[in-house]
């Protein structure tokens, strides 16, 4: 994809302009927020599991290696194969290979944020393959060449209207008499379509939302059911999937599919929770003859080492987007990476290159609103703030307000200074707005007055009336 | 008899710089509930400016000058969430590998408390003699709801104002796009998440919008008066300490005579 | 060095564990299971608990008192809603106790599917009362494909393997258990049918798996014929 988050206040202005984005986004925030009582109000043991999530994830990283070998040892005794792979091309090009080897031509795809971070698609159909996304959001939006703007909701920048052109434009054959007001007219026309390439493709790719170690399964779940005829019905089961998504034991797997869906969508559960192990047995009636992993690291390791750690304990269920409140202005597009919102605020530094996305964690209120709904208590605020540190010690963010801050944080070293720039610049302010109350225009303030009028001072500082009218107050 | 605890009024700066009265308000309470309350003069702010845009080394720098100033008092209490979230959580991060100020640091954190929910939670106090004849609707400003977990303490004080009817909003819990800088370089994000707020504000019917935070505050007043709302926005202390008779946040002089 | 070297290698830097370290010794909430309430109470309470949330998950539920009745009853729903009367059913011996012959306008073929066929009928694993789920697994007699590839997917749940939690379930289906000495190739919790909302986050049921996901449940929790209504 065409990495733009250096462009973050240009992409958020395109989106704010786009109205049918801003109605989407409203109804997204909306929902989200009447829902999240509700659901977790049902499960009086939530934020216990959450606690519980947390600590499985925590003790997971701290021994990642065993249970990554662990979880290998089992797989291989399932009759799978295990493909360790570094960065992004090692994972394509083994992704090729395998499908080279049983001379494939069709690949069928379930939903991967994974395989968004590595630009599997544009690589196989570079080398001669054809690629069909199979979750109905994924095929529209690869119809429309577009990028998943949601971690769980792909598609939900878009209206309906435009979907149904994008269906009129590509399924040449359909009847331009049949109607496709509906989403369940769009619904019905898609699983006419890609039934057809569930039951001709050669290969399945898939991701995984968890790795169960103690089994060697993969977990995957999914409302449509495409997961699970993407994994079963071709003759070969690509999965991938980074090394983070590890879980000791089966127990494991399922405290924390009790938070998944609830954060995700709102859900209980999701209708297709599937625990797969290995390739189809011998008296199997159906199930894919050959079963490869494929374990990518990709900027994995070096999170593990640092501060960042907490971000590997990300299931990826979107509920810090759905959540936040400049997502909610802009949508996931205008992060310019694989991930929007307060996730990608994190993850795009580190998997682009901060000097790549400085601007993402800088466009947070830090209201928290994301930590306080992640299932995993990420402290993404927190993780933000860090790569500010980072973006600041290497005057990345070389603006007008960064030489205003450095000002003002040398005065308010200096108190007796700072007071009497304040008593200067309060007169100032009071002679110029007191009328009015408010002020329209400031010179260097043209951020805060763009849009807002500056309250006028209401007169002179706190400390210099206090002095004055309680002396002797102010402590030793 | 318990001798009364000493209280260091951490003011902030917005109130230092553009609402004096929400300090003495701040003050009056906390005499109001068995405080001895002194303003040490040397304070300037918090940090939090520099802590947020990267600036580590400034903003520790002026976490030891206020830690220096605070810690001979009992209690440090601001009438802010957001600064009082940055004593209480913040600082003891900043300054973690710091050998002389790592346990001063968090010795003041944990006497750190925002204003109301000092008022309720440790003073115990509800004594309130104030009315406001009005509706009023309450913003919930981020830092002191999921920082200090600060919800039921304002609106418990507000019930006791009389003549006063609170009006809440549909989403009271949402950030209104202030975020200290972030306002200024994403002023048109920032707008569209106010704008949000103010049409939730509107919608209450209430006359006057209250808050917690002042910064909070200056975002939507800024913002009301740009859209030429009537609502009127002033920080809960001054309702609660029954000091709010000049103009509110932005109001002109020469109205009020 | 190979790719497989090179990652563990970092791990190991990062998280300072030398290879070939001791396996970590379980962690403390390892043997705290944490079970929600609302996968706890008697047999009866779960069946109710069970009944409630599936069809919360819009799934529809007709009760037979007897094994014998469920093809009578799976014949008479598909007629009732104008579905055909031929279903393709898993050839596990265990679905020969149904009464097939008592139901002659339901025509039967046992076997897997490639999506010829538009009606399945599968047996469960459980049923599952904390959310009204499903359990199916995969094997020669239970072919993946029926819970998936039909437009409409029947799934018989005996009363008496109702469970509480997911845990539950689980218990029957690990190595050495019911469904024999390793893991089923694939274990499938399912909740309802196939589902989107994908477009503008209206739900449409049916988009790659079955449309109506419909449970015959046969018979009941001893306390529930004791002491309470069906």
């Amino acid at each position: 994809m065409n990495q733009t988050s250096l462009d973050f206040s240009k992409n958020a202005a395109r989106a704010q302009a786009d109205a049918d984005l801003q109605s989407a986004l409203a109804k997204l925030q909306r929902d989200t927020r009447l829902a999240r009582p509700v659901i977790t109000g049902r499960l009086p043991e939530f934020e216990d599991l959450r606690d519980r999530a947390v600590a499985i994830k925590d003790h997971t990283l701290a021994h990642l290696d065993h249970y990554l070998e662990t979880f290998e040892a089992n797989v291989t005794d399932a009759g799978g194969h295990v493909h360790w792979c570094n960065d992004a091309g090692d994972a394509r090009e083994t992704i090729l290979q395998i499908c080279n080897n049983v001379n494939a031509k069709t690949v069928g795809k379930g939903k991967s944020m994974v395989s968004e971070e590595i630009a599997l698609n544009d690589y196989l159909i570079a080398n001669g393959l054809e690629v069909v996304e199979t979750d109905l959001g994924e095929y529209i939006l690869q119809l429309r060449e577009e990028t998943p703007s949601h971690v769980v909701m792909p598609a939900i920048h878009l209206k309906k209207e435009q979907i149904a052109d994008t269906f009129r434009d590509h399924h040449t054959t359909l009847d331009p008499d049949r109607p496709l007001d509906a989403p369940s007219d769009m619904t019905e026309e898609a699983r006419t379509k890609l039934r057809e390439k569930f039951l001709s493709a050669d290969v399945g790719i898939t991701g995984a939302n968890m790795l169960i170690a103690e089994t060697g399964s993969i977990v995957v779940v999914t409302n449509e059911g495409n997961g699970d005829l993407t994994q079963t019905l071709p003759r070969v089961h690509i999965v991938i999937a980074a090394i983070e998504k590890v879980v000791p034991r089966v127990d494991d797997a399922l405290s924390i599919l009790r938070i998944l869906a609830r954060s995700a969508t709102g859900q209980e559960i999701t209708c297709y929770t599937t625990v797969a192990t290995g390739p189809k047995r011998p008296d199997d009636l159906d199930g894919p003859e050959e079963f490869h992993l494929i374990l990518l690291d990709n900027g994995r390791t070096k999170l593990l080492e640092g501060e960042f750690r907490d971000v590997l304990r990300c299931i990826r269920c979107g509920a810090c987007q759905s959540a936040c409140p400049v997502y909610g202005a802009v949508g996931g597009h205008a992060y310019g990476g694989v991930y929007g919102g307060p996730i990608g605020a994190v993850l795009t530094p580190a998997l682009d290159g901060i000097d790549k996305a400085w601007p993402l964690p800088e466009a947070s209120s830090f209201c928290g609103n994301c930590e306080a709904v992640c299932p995993m208590r990420i402290p993404l605020p927190g993780l933000m703030r860090r790569w500010r540190d980072i973006a600041h010690t290497q005057k990345l963010n070389k603006t007008g307000a960064r030489r205003g801050l450095a000002l003002w944080a040398w005065a308010a070293q200096h108190p007796a200074l700072y007071r009497f720039g304040a008593r200067i610049s309060l007169r100032l302010l009071r002679t110029v707005g007191r009328r009015r109350g408010y002020l329209r225009r400031l010179p260097l303030a043209g951020g805060w007055t763009a849009a807002r009028d500056l309250p006028t001072p209401e007169g002179g500082t706190f400390i210099d009336r206090w002095q004055k009218e309680m002396p002797g107050k102010t402590g030793s | 008899m318990t001798a009364r605890p000493q209280v260091g009024l951490f003011a902030t700066c917005l109130v230092d710089l553009y609402r004096p009265s929400v300090g003495f308000a701040a003050a009056s309470l906390l005499e109001k509930a068995g405080c001895d309350v002194a303003v040490p003069t040397a304070q300037v702010c918090c940090g939090q400016p520099a802590y947020n845009a990267g600036d580590r080394k400034s903003a520790a720098a002026i976490a030891r000058q206020t830690i220096s100033l605070f810690e001979e008092f009992d209690y440090v209490v601001a009438p802010s969430g957001s600064c009082a979230g940055m004593l209480r959580h913040h600082y003891p991060d900043l300054l973690a590998d710091d050998a002389d100020f790592a346990t001063r640091a968090s010795a003041v954190a944990d006497r750190t408390w925002e204003l109301v929910s000092f008022l309720t939670d440790i003073r115990g106090w509800s004594g309130i003699d104030a009315s406001w004849p009005k509706g009023v609707t309450y913003h919930d400003a981020c830092s002191g709801l999921r920082e200090l977990g600060i919800k039921v303490q304002p609106r418990q004080l507000l019930e006791k104002v009389a003549g006063l009817e609170l009006r809440e909003l549909d989403a009271p819990d949402v950030c209104c796009g202030f975020g200290g800088t972030f306002c200024v370089k994403y002023p048109e994000v920032s707008e569209a998440m106010v704008d949000d707020k103010i049409d939730d504000i509107v919608a209450t019917g209430a006359a006057t919008v209250l808050s917690g935070d002042l910064g909070c505050l200056m975002n939507i007043a800024g913002r009301l008066s740009r859209r030429g709302e009537a609502v009127e926005a002033r920080h809960i202390a001054e309702i609660l300490a029954g000091t709010a008779t000049g103009p509110a946040i932005g109001g002109a002089d020469d109205g009020q005579g | 060095m190979t790719a497989r070297d090179d990652i563990l290698g970092r791990i190991r830097t990062a998280i300072n564990r030398p290879a070939g370290a001791a396996p970590p010794s379980a962690p403390a909430y390892a043997n705290q299971p944490l079970i929600p309430d609302r996968a706890q109470g008697t047999p009866a309470e779960l069946t109710k608990r069970f009944i409630a949330m599936a069809i919360e998950a819009e799934i529809s539920i007709e009760r037979v008192s007897d094994v014998g009745d469920v093809a009578g009853s799976i014949a008479g729903w598909l007629n009732a809603e104008g579905l055909p009367g031929r279903a393709v059913i898993s050839p596990d011996p265990a679905m020969d106790a149904y009464g097939w012959d008592t139901a002659p306008a339901l025509e039967i073929r046992r076997g897997a599917t490639r999506g010829e066929d538009l009606v399945s009928v599968t047996p469960t694993i459980a049923g599952i009362a904390e959310t009204g789920s499903i359990m199916v697994t995969a094997g020669p007699g239970t072919p993946y494909t029926l819970n998936f590839l039909p437009e409409t997917h029947i799934a018989i749940v005996h009363a008496d393997r109702i469970v509480g939690g997911y845990e539950d379930a689980w218990a029957r289906v690990r190595p050495n258990g019911e469904t024999g000495a390793s893991l089923p190739r694939t274990v499938t919790m399912i909740t309802g049918p196939s589902r989107s909302s994908d477009i503008e986050r209206t739900v449409t049921i049916g988009v790659h798996g079955p449309k109506r996901l419909h449970i015959v449940l046969v018979g009941a929790t001893g306390d529930e014929v004791d002491g309470q209504e069906t």
